[in-house]
């Protein structure tokens, strides 16, 4: 299983991947940019995303919204930005793939003569109601942040969400639109594939026409950063929230996205908490019934990650009681590692997960996506087969290693979030955060 | 050599959609078979449908179906609650169990070459479910516990308040997952007893759409399901047997909640079921409407005035009328402000701005130049064909779809817009600070503002 391509550099430095499937008359259309909210500065965070708003706002050539002409010719289309990349993409008729070049082509290369005072102040209060929705609003909805803040010094771009901050977000400036696109958006920081009904020199050649006119741009170096030391000891902090049940959040680093290690904390993550006979499920959730909700997950990204396990209290229930759960099927994960079975069962999931990308060839997650991550993280589109043997070389011993590794105790970052009022539910010892 | 930048690319000629091919066998038990063959990725999807919902709940007893639903993979057949799920991750399966107003959907992706195996158990969950008392307890605190969280959401007060207010004393008056009391009641046999009467092969419809061929997609179903009894179970109403829904006895309502950064906003009323002949023409209605970003709503509240990170408006398509509704969640200060506005954009396009030619001609190619990426995976696929099963369309619709609403005109859709939308029917729930809201809310006059508690 693979997803053939060809890769072809324009001589303006912008990659090219095509991808030929002709099942159905579409085809789909993905630019990577490698900027996230990493490549912002403390008192700037925010931009990265804000940025993304507005190149969905025309640029010079076509100044009337990004959405109309693609909608009216049959297309979906999205963008979103996390802290390591900017992606966009649409998924058009075939017979529309010149209209969807030209206008990924046009924002790539011209968007600052078409930027106003208007558009920039308006999807200013656009981001900012999505941050009161998705955030502000939402229970249990600020605790990413203060989980990243403690993990991460305050200098390291990761200890921000891709949000931002609101007063950041307010105080952000068209000034700084110019500097941030000509920095990154360009074709040298960028990777664009095409994927679906498309003969690849027929791609190339389109690719050529649209983008090959736009300047080459430098590209911008790696994000250096000094890597966190794991916390000393434990750090454990209360935040109250407007929520009926008490919820806690554990939070290590762990090794970066591809780095060695990462695969094998996903499988961890598996065994831990996916499906009704993972670990902490079937003990929190299932038997004990301590817990509504308990979910693991490895959250790999490129400068490091965190591996969180995240557990509702049920009602009436403490969360000493979860936490000293969660800690003792650990600790026998840690001495005992997995059982057979359970590599068995996590690595069927992980294929079918594997095969179930392959499903769609655009949107978020389909082959175009995941060849420009691969091109764009690696270099190698290819990477595909080589990603799947991670996980298929995995054996007990190498999880159990990683989960010893980098699941120590006393290196944790421990949130309680608890309802206003009743601090008193917060694991013992927490120090009351604010975040807002 | 660069691009043209004087004007955007003309489109190519259109590429014709076809459905794929759908092979139907009935079982001597009753039971529908649907296969159609997809042979991008080896993978299988397999889908049950039960036209059984939310709607058959019992006045008394809200949330009967979904709670059934979701006992289905609690324990079956030989198999205990974690065996099922043991066996489910063994084969990499995606499950999906899903109870709506109308029907039970239980789905399953897995690999080709766990077929039967993904089939076996599909089949033992469906009509050999355990219902066993331990596993019932856990099951309802978890969704009493569920019950107890969406209280805190904005989004599920608003749909809950609406959904009562809009159709009172009626089989859609209440959310499927149903409230605290009524779980509280339900015994464990209640559960038993609907499944029962329910879930019958002569209702059922089981959909396989994958990497082989129909004879072995088909092959398949038939020899797991050819052992189900036919029984007579009890009758379950029909939506055209629906009364009529109670207008509702309030135009404004009001769910505080103090401190909100947000008002969560619905507004709508009842409107047309899926069968009807004005389906592909309120569909166009809507995409000007409110149905996509380039709308006149998500225009005007997002593009222009900043109100919002988005508005939408969609018609709920069931077996009986189903609502119109507009969704959004609006900027406190911005609540009344952002009502006038949709309202306005509401009562417009049947009034004093009609659907143009341009707006026609975007709603329409909106809904059909992208049709074929509907049906990119299986699952969507079978998802299509279980439509079919649940209107009882003909095999041809998806086809017949884009000819169809290419057909449509401006006066068509202004028409329909007029007919199925209805300003002065329009009932608005809004979530949100009462203290901050209420004076402006009041100068809206849509009448009282009536103070609305969710249970």
């Amino acid at each position: 299983m693979n997803i053939s391509f060809t890769k072809y550099t324009l001589p303006n430095g912008l990659d090219v991947l095509i991808h030929e499937d002709h099942a159905l008359p579409i085809v789909a259309v993905n630019v990577w940019y490698h900027v996230g909210s990493k490549n912002e500065v403390p008192g700037r965070t925010g931009f990265a995303h804000l940025f993304e708003h507005l190149m969905f706002e025309g640029s010079q050539h076509y100044d009337r919204g990004y959405f109309h002409p693609l909608q009216e010719a049959g297309a979906s289309l999205n963008g979103s930005t996390n802290a390591d990349r900017t992606n966009y993409w649409e998924v058009v008729p075939t017979n529309a793939i010149d209209l969807a070049l030209w206008m990924e082509s046009d924002r790539m290369g011209y968007l600052l003569p078409a930027l106003t005072d208007a558009k920039f102040s308006n999807q200013r209060e656009v981001v900012l109601n999505e941050r009161r929705q998705n955030y502000e609003n939402r229970p249990y909805g600020l605790a990413g942040m203060a989980i990243v803040s403690a993990l991460y010094p305050p200098d390291h771009p990761y200890h921000w969400l891709t949000i931002g901050g609101a007063e950041d977000i307010r105080a952000a400036h068209i000034d700084d639109v110019k500097a941030f696109f000509q920095r990154y958006y360009h074709p040298g920081n960028a990777s664009l594939t095409l994927a679906g009904d498309i003969d690849t020199e027929m791609g190339i050649l389109l690719a050529d026409e649209y983008f090959g006119e736009i300047p080459s741009g430098q590209k911008p170096g790696p994000v250096v950063v000094t890597p966190p030391a794991p916390p000393a000891e434990d750090v454990k902090l209360v935040l109250e929230d407007r929520v009926e049940l008490p919820r806690l959040y554990m939070a290590w680093h762990s090794p970066a996205l591809f780095a060695e290690g990462d695969a094998e904390l996903d499988l961890v993550a598996e065994v831990l908490s996916s499906g009704k006979t993972s670990r902490l499920y079937r003990s929190l959730v299932y038997e004990q019934r301590i817990a509504t909700e308990v979910a693991a997950s490895q959250n790999s990204r490129e400068l490091g990650s965190f591996f969180q396990i995240v557990a509702t209290a049920a009602p009436g229930r403490t969360l000493a009681e979860v936490e000293r759960a969660i800690l003792k099927e650990i600790a026998t994960l840690l001495e005992r590692g997995p059982t057979p079975l359970e590599l068995e069962r996590c690595l069927a999931q992980a294929e079918a997960h594997f095969l179930f990308r392959l499903q769609t060839v655009g949107g978020f997650g389909g082959k175009s996506d995941q060849l420009n991550a691969y091109n764009t993280f690696l270099g190698d589109p290819g990477f595909f087969d080589k990603d799947l043997e991670r996980y298929r070389s995995a054996t007990a011993e190498r999880l159990r290693t990683a989960a010893v590794q980098h699941l120590r105790p006393a290196a944790r970052v421990v949130l309680s979030v608890v309802p206003r009022g009743r601090v008193a539910l917060a694991l013992a010892g927490s120090r009351a955060v604010t975040v807002s | 050599m660069g691009a043209d930048r004087t004007k955007l690319p003309t489109l190519g000629p259109e590429h014709p959609f076809t459905f794929p091919k759908i092979h139907r066998t009935t079982l001597a038990n009753g039971l529908r078979i649907c296969t159609v063959e997809h042979r991008q990725v080896p993978l299988v999807s397999v889908l049950a449908l039960v036209p059984v919902g939310a709607a058959a709940d019992p006045p008394e007893r809200p949330g009967l179906a979904a709670i059934t639903g979701d006992m289905l993979d609690e324990g079956s057949g030989d198999r205990s609650a974690l065996d099922i799920h043991e066996a489910l991750g063994r084969i990499g399966a995606q499950l999906d169990l899903d109870v709506g107003h109308d029907a039970t959907v239980l789905g399953l992706t897995t690999l080709e070459r766990y077929l039967d195996r993904g089939l076996e158990l599909v089949r033992d969950m469906l009509i050999r479910p355990r219902f066993e008392q331990r596993e019932f307890d856990r099951v309802r605190d978890l969704r009493l516990n569920r019950l107890l969280q969406l209280k805190d959401m904005p989004p599920s007060l608003a749909d809950r308040a609406f959904t009562q207010l809009l159709y009172r004393h009626h089989p859609y008056g209440h959310l499927p997952i149903g409230s605290e009391g009524s779980l509280r009641n339900l015994m464990i046999r209640d559960i038993s007893t609907f499944h029962r009467r329910a879930f019958l092969p002569a209702r059922t419809t089981v959909i396989a759409v994958g990497d082989a061929s129909h004879d072995s997609l088909t092959a398949a179903v038939v020899r797991a399901f050819e052992g189900w009894k036919a029984e007579s179970g009890d009758p379950i109403a029909e939506p055209d047997t629906f009364p009529a829904p109670v207008p509702p006895a309030t135009r404004l309502a009001l769910v505080h909640r103090s401190g909100a950064a947000q008002s969560e906003l619905r507004i709508g009323h009842v409107a047309l079921a899926r069968r009807s002949p004005d389906y592909h023409a309120a569909l166009v209605a809507n995409m000007i409407l409110g149905g996509q970003f380039v709308s006149r709503i998500n225009m005007n509240l997002r593009e222009n005035k900043g109100y919002t990170y988005g508005a939408r408006t969609s018609f709920e398509f069931r077996r009986a009328p189903g609502p119109f509704v507009l969704h959004a969640s609006v900027q406190g200060d911005a609540t009344a402000d952002a009502l006038r506005e949709a309202i306005g954009e509401i009562r417009a396009i049947r009034g004093d701005r009609p659907v143009t030619r341009q707006e026609l001609e975007l709603g329409r190619a909106s809904l059909t130049r992208g049709y074929p990426r509907s049906f990119e995976t299986a699952d969507q696929v079978a998802r299509a064909a279980a439509q079919l099963a649940l209107y009882d369309l003909p095999d041809d619709y998806f086809t017949s779809f884009v000819p169809t609403v290419l057909a449509l005109k401006e006066d068509d859709v202004t028409a329909i817009a007029a007919k199925h939308i209805d300003p002065s029917r329009l009932l608005t729930v809004v979530v949100g600070d009462r203290d901050k809201i209420l004076p402006s809310l009041k100068a809206l006059e849509l009448g009282d503002v009536a103070d609305v508690s969710v249970a």
